[in-house]
């Protein structure tokens, strides 16, 4: 199974601060509450919507089809592959 | 708690305060700005309620308020406003703020009056002066062409030269002399008069006009006219009366003129003098007026405020009772009871300002009335709460969505919406609003499409925001991407493979072509540069469109959770509820599972072990489920199975455990048709044997108003609903559950719309780009920088107008849309009524924005 660890759980990390800790530490007052599930809510749906957007490239079923020319450009931006163009 | 989640708890008050200290006390409320009054006389006329006498003087007031107001504007003198709030003042103050207008009003009057006279005055004398002139040519064109030979005039007299406005007419005379008459007429109106002469004197009088070059001022309407100077020559009585009366038809206005030269000198030399004398008194007079309209000027902001807030207060009087005495005023209010404490201080404040010694009284009410809804919103929400009110102000105590709406109704329109570029030009305009609120606030603009967006700045910074962290993960700026970690494919084709094909798929299973790992943050780069990246992208959007949508269904319902225990509606827990999310869980969200389960379990065959995991064997999710609520199992389906190896299930058991699920799901409707009416059936029964009606279980009766009346005893609300008609319970639970079980397939569908949505501005960004953008960037040479100076503004301009304002206002409206139907639905009434109170800040706003009108 195609899926890396480290991102995993550094967004998870990244939005449960945001969406758990954060919310301990709103100020006490009128408007806590609104505070707290705007924290919750916010970090909730950003972590699910990079959570999806891994995770449906975690196991890709097709290949991105490229033409001609952009597999050229590739090539030679990045991965720097250095093809002798006058060889036919 | 006061914050947003719920409506203010709200309590019927009795208010009772001295007459004198009445007026003082409703001023200090008024400020406030936290009581609704009841009308306490709704059959009385508004003629004859008790303080019709002062609300009339207020209007006059008002009146001529106005009217120092048009003058000032008039004049075009700037009206002080400084933004202060006076308080309303004593009602004997009343009186002088009476004088003072009324003394304004007639000082201005009066002067206007003079000042028109005088303008008449000098108008008539401008016209005077241009026949002077003009028939001056007339005369020596005769003398020199000997048109007119004799026009001697015996009955001349000296005196009549001087009298102005009478007729300086000549009385005519003898056969053979010619009279004439002359005056001045407007110039639209030459050619009628013209003909009209012609005809009436059959071709026998001669008129001669010329035109005045500037234009004069109409003394009664201000506007400038532009006129001509004529003069008819005629014979005989007969034609004299006849010129007069068509004079007199068509509004032209005749002067003395005399014939002999030297007295037509001397007449022009007097007329000029006066002219003068005229001009330094009118001056002197618009010099007055100006000085009374910008004393007015200073204080007019004031006084209005001043007279509003006294008619405010009068009218409010107008809604109390008096009682018998008629020493108290007896007033009935709703208050939120978190503000009692505050309004019992204000009005010991008024009594004290009224010198009264006796303190008003505030006595909590019991009522089965619903208090209006009063959500106290702040800067921040009160964009979020204006969008629910507009759907549906909430019932009382009801659980408002904005507290959530706050965060999804972003967070939904991003991902619609989601291009960082476009997102960071929204951003960047909420921003702006954002900081510099306070001086857009006080500019008070009168557009409205400029009010809608400020209103909602705080909405438009938020989606702003959401936009550019869902175009991060899209990977779109401005349709095209970034390449921050690098792409995780590679290519590791030799030359001669790319020379021979048109293009070729990057196969995901060759480790030398992808990492096997994902891009770590949203869509890999090279997507935006694939053939067949729609493809991949819309099967990625449908999914977390469904997704998003099941989960936003799923929160609404345990919302409504949230109510039926507040309001204690146990059955509603059981026989609403419970079945409600059982159908939503195990039809929909087990729809999100099977995507979940296919992103892990199916993917490219790297080591070419595992086939039945390959791409060729993944199940469509769609399929599947379709074949799940059918009970069709892939056997009886007609598609040929590619491969042996190929299983349709993506896990043991699949096919016994949905069929449970859907038949858990489907027994749930009639659990939601019938079981709540028939407990409410059985409980009569009951209630039958047991003549203590005990058990009301579906009293809508509210805690809070059992808190509020400490002494009152129960409420004996269920009593009525016992004899409510069954058949009305089974219609609307038959109704209720009919709309839940379509409702949820129909709405899981249209949430769809995010993904299309989505895929329409995504494409349109890219169109607009490959059309516009590329062609101004494949200019070459110096030339082309111009090129692309023009085509970028182009570009621009369509990127902001199209992709920005119409896509946004699309997406906003399908955001919207998609939580009052789709996430609303589940829980919210709505059909509660706004907390109005009164309010002068309220009171003055309206008043002022009417009047700018």
């Amino acid at each position: 199974m195609g899926a890396s660890l480290l991102p995993i759980l550094f967004f998870t990390f990244l939005w449960g601060i945001v969406g758990i800790v954060l919310p301990i530490f709103v100020p006490k007052g009128t408007n806590r509450g609104i505070l707290q599930v705007m924290l919750i809510l916010t970090a909730f749906t950003c972590w699910l919507f990079w959570l999806c957007c891994y995770m449906a490239q975690m196991n890709p079923l097709i290949g991105p089809k490229l033409s001609k020319n952009t597999i050229l450009m590739m090539a030679r931006e990045w991965s720097q592959v250095q093809f002798d163009s006058t060889v036919e | 708690m006061g914050s947003l989640f719920r409506s203010e708890e709200m309590t019927l008050c009795q208010l009772f305060l001295q007459s004198e200290a009445a007026y003082a006390c409703v001023s200090e409320l008024g400020e406030l700005g936290l009581v609704q009054f009841r009308d306490l006389n709704p059959d009385v006329n508004a003629f004859q309620r008790k303080f019709v006498n002062e609300v009339r003087r207020c209007d006059e007031m008002e009146r001529k308020l106005r009217y120092l107001e048009k003058e000032i504007k008039k004049d075009g003198i700037p009206m002080l406003d400084t933004g202060e709030n006076p308080e309303a003042p004593q009602p004997r103050e009343m009186i002088d703020l009476e004088a003072t207008f009324e003394k304004l009003e007639n000082e201005l009057r009066e002067v206007n009056q003079n000042a028109e006279t005088l303008k008449r005055n000098f108008l008539e004398l401008t016209e005077l002066k241009h026949i002077l002139r003009k028939t001056q040519v007339f005369f020596d064109e005769a003398e020199h062409g000997g048109v007119v030979s004799q026009m001697a005039d015996p009955s001349r007299e000296e005196e009549q030269v001087t009298l102005l406005g009478e007729e300086g007419l000549r009385a005519g005379g003898q056969a053979l002399k010619l009279g004439f008459v002359a005056g001045v007429i407007l110039r639209e109106r030459i050619p009628a008069f013209e003909r009209m002469l012609w005809r009436a004197c059959r071709g026998n009088v001669f008129l001669r006009q010329a035109e005045i070059e500037s234009p004069l001022e109409d003394p009664s309407t201000g506007d400038q006219v532009f006129k001509s100077v004529f003069i008819i020559f005629f014979q005989g009585d007969q034609l004299k009366t006849r010129v007069k009366k068509i004079c007199e038809g068509f509004r032209a206005t005749l002067y003395p003129c005399p014939e002999a030269p030297a007295d037509r000198r001397e007449m022009a030399m007097g007329v000029m003098t006066r002219i003068e004398d005229l001009n330094t008194v009118l001056g002197q007079t618009q010099d007055h007026r100006h000085r009374v309209l910008v004393a007015a000027a200073k204080n007019i902001k004031n006084w209005f405020v001043k007279v509003r807030k006294i008619k405010a207060i009068y009218h409010t009087l107008n809604l109390f009772n008096l009682d018998v005495t008629q020493k108290c005023l007896i007033a009935e209010c709703w208050v939120p009871v978190l503000d009692i404490e505050t309004i019992q201080l204000a009005l010991r404040r008024g009594t004290e300002r009224s010198g009264s010694s006796v303190p008003p009284i505030l006595n909590r009410m019991a009522t089965f009335e619903d208090p209006p809804t009063y959500n106290r919103t702040n800067k921040f929400t009160k964009g979020f709460q204006a969008l629910i009110d507009a759907y549906g102000v909430a019932s009382y105590r009801e659980m408002n969505p904005s507290p959530y709406t706050i965060i999804t109704f972003p967070f939904l329109f991003a991902v619609m919406f989601g291009d960082t570029g476009h997102g960071l030009l929204m951003f960047l305009f909420g921003g702006w609003m954002v900081l510099k609120e306070k001086p857009l606030a006080a500019k008070k603009s009168d557009n409205e499409i400029w009010n809608i967006f400020f209103g909602g700045r705080y909405i438009i910074f938020l989606m702003g925001l959401f936009s550019m962290y869902t175009g991060l993960i899209y990977n779109d700026i401005f349709s095209k991407s970034l390449n921050i970690f690098g792409s995780y494919w590679k290519i590791s084709y030799n030359f001669s493979t790319i020379n021979t094909n048109k293009d070729l798929q990057l196969d995901p299973s060759d480790k030398e072509m992808y990492l096997q790992i994902p891009y770590p943050l949203g869509m890999d780069p090279v997507w935006q540069l694939a053939e067949n990246k729609i493809i991949f992208l819309n099967s990625y959007k449908m999914k977390i469109s469904i997704i998003f949508g099941v989960i936003h269904m799923l929160f609404g319902v345990i919302i409504g959770l949230w109510n039926h225990m507040y309001f204690r509606r146990r059955p509603n827990i059981i026989y609403e509820f419970i079945p409600q999310i059982i159908f939503l869980v195990f039809l929909f969200l087990y729809l999100v599972l099977l995507m979940f389960i296919k992103w892990i379990k199916y993917g490219p065959d790297s080591d070419g072990t595992d086939p039945a995991h390959g791409p060729f064997c993944a199940p469509s999710v769609l399929i599947t489920f379709i074949n799940m609520v059918l009970f069709k199992s892939e056997a009886e389906s007609k598609e040929p199975v590619v491969e042996k190896v190929c299983s349709p299930w993506m896990y043991a058991g699949q096919n016994g455990f949905q069929s449970l699920l859907v038949v858990i799901a489907v027994l749930c409707i009639p659990w939601m048709l019938f079981g709540k009416p028939v407990s409410m059936m059985y409980n009569r029964k009951k209630q039958h044997y047991q003549l203590n009606n005990h058990g009301t279980e579906n009293g809508d009766v509210e805690g809070g108003v059992d808190a509020i009346q400490p002494a009152s005893g129960i409420p004996q609300g269920g009593h009525k609903e016992e004899e409510e008609d069954m058949s009305e319970v089974f219609i609307h639970q038959g109704i209720h559950t009919i709309e839940y079980v379509l409702g949820s397939v129909s709405h899981t569908a249209s949430y769809l719309r995010l993904w299309a949505l989505s895929l329409a501005h995504a494409q349109l960004s890219e169109v607009l780009w490959n059309m516009v953008m590329r062609s101004g960037l494949t200019q070459e040479g110096w030339a082309g920088g111009i090129i692309l100076w023009a085509v970028f503004a182009f570009w621009a301009t369509l990127t902001v107008g199209i992709l920005v304002l119409m896509e946004g206002l699309s997406a906003f409206l399908h955001t919207l849309r998609l939580h009052w139907v789709e996430f609303q639905s589940k829980f919210y009434a709505g059909l509660g009524y706004g907390f109005q109170p009164f309010s002068f800040e309220i009171i003055l706003d309206a008043a002022q924005s009417t009047t700018e009108d």
